[in-house]
């Protein structure tokens, strides 16, 4: 206990950079995942092909592979690229952008398919209803489809998060200081690993009790007069 | 299309985040952090060590602020031919396998590699005698290039850090360790989790994997960087501040014949 | 012509396809060896599933609790540090290491990930398999009151064999995702897929070569796993298609995995 209060600047900056880390990727799999459903409902056989591809790829190569890849294999990218349109001498992929972008972009992958399931869910009478009533496709996307759609990713998107959360943890092997790298050079140099590392469990317990009480909350928010069937 | 433009700001807004200009005047040096007692990292999160010193030490010389990056060890020759940064003190051999990717200023120290075991462990150094033992060591070291060479048939634990191989070691994972004697040394023997283990056998060398001694490593288009390097380092070998650091470290002549 | 090709790879592609040719061996070991923690750890963490999901199913409160305590702990924190926690942690104490379970077992990081991976699984295969059973038809179950059946049998016979076909889908979510998951074992000392990979970069100083290998084989590895359970999925649930076609498809994908 002394160890970890000796230590707790380390694992408070350590948990500071996995929240950051969480929610900035949350933004971009969002995105992506919006991205992705347009693509993959789209009647574009090209857009059609890349979601595919894209919820492929993200599905059949685990995510640390992927971030290992894009940290040290996109650095070289992205200075060849530079150097072949000479728009820049050297773009940093820092360990926080590879790691916030490729989880980001993985996550994309799980949103896309969840977003589908709740696009395609909404009742196409009621798109066609818009279309009758003269409104523009953004007007319906934004009245029709946007409200609804949340509703019925929420379960979904729940799970997506509370399984993101626990992925930030794989920055750590790319020497991000995160709560595990932070907690983990802790363990090493006090050689109570044991101590550091279950410090470290307790605190993504915690990250994860606060989203579930999150989660909830928006779930009884959004859910609002709509009847659910049991296993929603 | 206000959405379609909403997104594209912040996709570009994101990717904005890790970018960054590098000032010309700072020098950006690759360095480790689990490598007592040439790099380790204290409580409050600050590097101390040899190679740190060293390193603070050679910025001064060539009047340059030093902006020290933190890199596990698998990646530092990746990292830093990507450019993330300009040079690695680190302890890193100085290697004709590694001069394929990279080059090295002059040696600023040299110590000899050992294996480490459990005393009274009666292990036997030679090809026989490691035959099938676990041997843990630090992964992209000369150390796994010596020991696939010379004892292809001892069985390698590879770790990320030179700390988890002692961590397993003391706790009796492995058989024996393979590394630099002096990080073995104060890393290990000297602290009360290695008081039970010795070193065993005598000074291991292989010119082609351990090569002369280490040095500061640079890219190869980079050899103004080098040469500067270079007469920093005479500099401060000259001046006495290279020897002040060795004092504090050490009780011998760090820099070797 | 061989050498001129070997020639023509070593100047011009931008991977080093050669070295990557030179140790294919290694990297189908470690495929193996991935393929071989995967399927032991689905193995046992199934195993212990179905007592635990029995129990969370049921309503006995002091069974339930310690159980529910375990499925949140272990899905609620991440593989890795579960890993670590077990093959870093546990060495911390001298007693664990003067047991008889030291040396053969929790001294070797294989067995160490096999542990975690296993409680890992059977974490979130409880809850799983839980759902599943909760949600058994009614009329299946009266049915098997109304001939007879005692509650251990109607369990044996009729809920559970149901239960594991409707969870199938979301089970390969799983299977998937402890794919994904056994990474982490190459953190801890073992030359997995991706420990190959790293031990490739590491040991010729390369930026991605071993990792695009590593991902190209995962990514085959995936797809075989995804197809066979696409067969089986047809095979084992095919009587429930035609009713719930109409209703409520089983999602594919991202909404049903985990938790």
């Amino acid at each position: 206990m002394d160890l970890i209060i000796e230590y707790q600047g380390q694992l408070l900056s350590g948990t500071w950079v996995t929240i950051k880390l969480a929610l900035l990727s949350l933004v971009i799999a969002v995105l992506f995942g919006l991205l992705g459903a347009w693509a993959k409902l789209s009647k574009n056989i090209l857009a059609q092909k890349i979601g595919a591809a894209y919820t492929a790829i993200v599905r059949g190569v685990p995510d640390l592979v992927l971030i290992l890849l894009v940290f040290f294999g996109g650095q070289e990218l992205a200075n060849s690229i530079g150097t072949l349109t000479g728009l820049w001498d050297y773009a940093e992929i820092s360990q926080f952008a590879a790691g916030v972008g490729t989880i980001g972009v993985v996550f994309g992958g799980y949103m896309t398919e969840t977003f589908r399931g709740a696009i395609l869910a909404i009742p196409k009478g009621q798109i066609e209803a818009g279309v009758a009533c003269g409104m523009s496709r953004l007007v319906i996307f934004r009245r029709v489809i946007w409200p609804q759609m949340v509703v019925y990713a929420l379960p979904g998107f729940s799970n997506n998060w509370l399984v993101q959360i626990k992925s930030t943890a794989l920055v750590s092997v790319i020497g991000l200081q995160d709560v595990v790298y932070n907690g983990f050079v802790a363990g090493r140099s006090t050689r109570e690993l044991f101590t550091f590392m279950f410090a470290v469990l307790m605190i993504y317990l915690v990250l994860t009790a606060i989203s579930d009480v999150g989660l909830r909350w928006l779930d009884k928010r959004y859910s609002k007069g709509i009847v659910r069937s049991e296993d929603g | 299309m206000k959405f379609r433009k909403l997104m594209m700001a912040m996709t570009a807004a994101v990717m904005m985040l890790g970018m960054g200009s590098v000032q010309a005047a700072d020098l950006r040096v690759g360095v480790e952090g689990a490598y007592p007692p040439f790099s380790w990292k204290e409580s409050d999160g600050t590097l101390k060590g040899f190679d740190i010193e060293i390193a603070e030490a050679i910025c001064a010389e060539m009047k340059r602020k030093c902006v020290l990056i933190e890199q596990d060890w698998d990646g530092m020759i990746p990292a830093l031919k990507a450019r993330k940064f300009d040079t690695i003190i680190a302890s890193m051999s100085i290697t004709e396998e590694r001069k394929k990717q990279v080059n090295f200023s002059d040696k600023y120290y040299n110590t000899p590699a050992k294996f480490v075991a459990r005393k009274g462990a009666g292990l036997e150094i030679s090809k026989e005698g490691l035959k099938g033992k676990r041997i843990g060591l630090q992964r992209g070291t000369t150390h796994q290039c010596f020991m696939e060479k010379m004892y292809p048939d001892a069985e390698l634990v590879l770790y990320g850090t030179q700390d988890e191989v002692f961590q397993d070691l003391a706790i009796g994972r492995i058989d024996a360790q393979f590394s630099d004697s002096i990080a073995a040394d104060d890393g290990f023997l000297k602290t009360d989790a290695g008081k039970d283990f010795e070193f065993t056998g005598a000074d291991q060398h292989d010119e082609a994997c351990h090569g002369p001694g280490a040095g500061m490593t640079v890219r190869k288009s980079d050899d103004e960087l080098r040469m500067e390097l270079n007469k920093a380092l005479k500099a401060i070998r000259a001046n006495g501040v290279y020897q002040k650091i060795n004092a504090k470290y050490f009780e011998f002549d760090i820099f070797g014949g | 012509m061989g050498d001129s090709i070997v020639q023509f790879l070593e100047t011009w592609s931008p991977i080093d396809i050669v070295l990557i040719a030179q140790n294919f061996d290694r990297f189908l070991w470690g495929a193996l060896t991935t393929l071989e923690l995967t399927l032991i750890s689905l193995v046992v963490g199934g195993i212990l599933s179905i007592p635990l999901a029995i129990i969370r199913a049921g309503n006995n409160p002091f069974l339930n609790a310690p159980v529910w305590l375990f499925t949140y702990v272990f899905r609620g924190t991440p593989l890795l540090v579960q890993t670590y926690l077990i093959y870093y942690g546990l060495g911390q104490f001298e007693w664990i290491r003067e047991t008889f379970l030291w040396g053969p077992i929790l001294s070797q990081a294989w067995y160490c990930a096999l542990i975690a991976f296993s409680l890992n699984t059977a974490a979130y295969t409880t809850e799983l398999l839980r759902g599943s059973i909760v949600n058994t038809n009614r009329g299946e179950v009266e049915a098997a009151k109304a001939c007879g059946f005692s509650s251990p049998m109607r369990m044996r016979r009729i809920v559970l064999p149901s239960a594991f076909r409707r969870a199938l889908p979301a089970y390969s979510n799983e299977v998937i995702f402890m794919l994904h998951g056994s990474v982490v074992a190459s953190t801890i000392t073992i030359q997995d897929l991706l420990g190959v990979g790293r031990w490739l970069n590491g040991r010729y100083y390369l930026a991605y070569e071993g990792f695009i290998t590593a991902a190209v084989l995962y990514f085959i590895i995936v797809l075989a796993v995804s197809r066979g359970f696409r067969f089986w999925e047809k095979h084992w649930l095919q009587h429930l298609y035609p009713r719930e076609a109409l209703e409520v498809k089983p999602a594919k994908g991202a909404a049903s995995f985990r938790i």
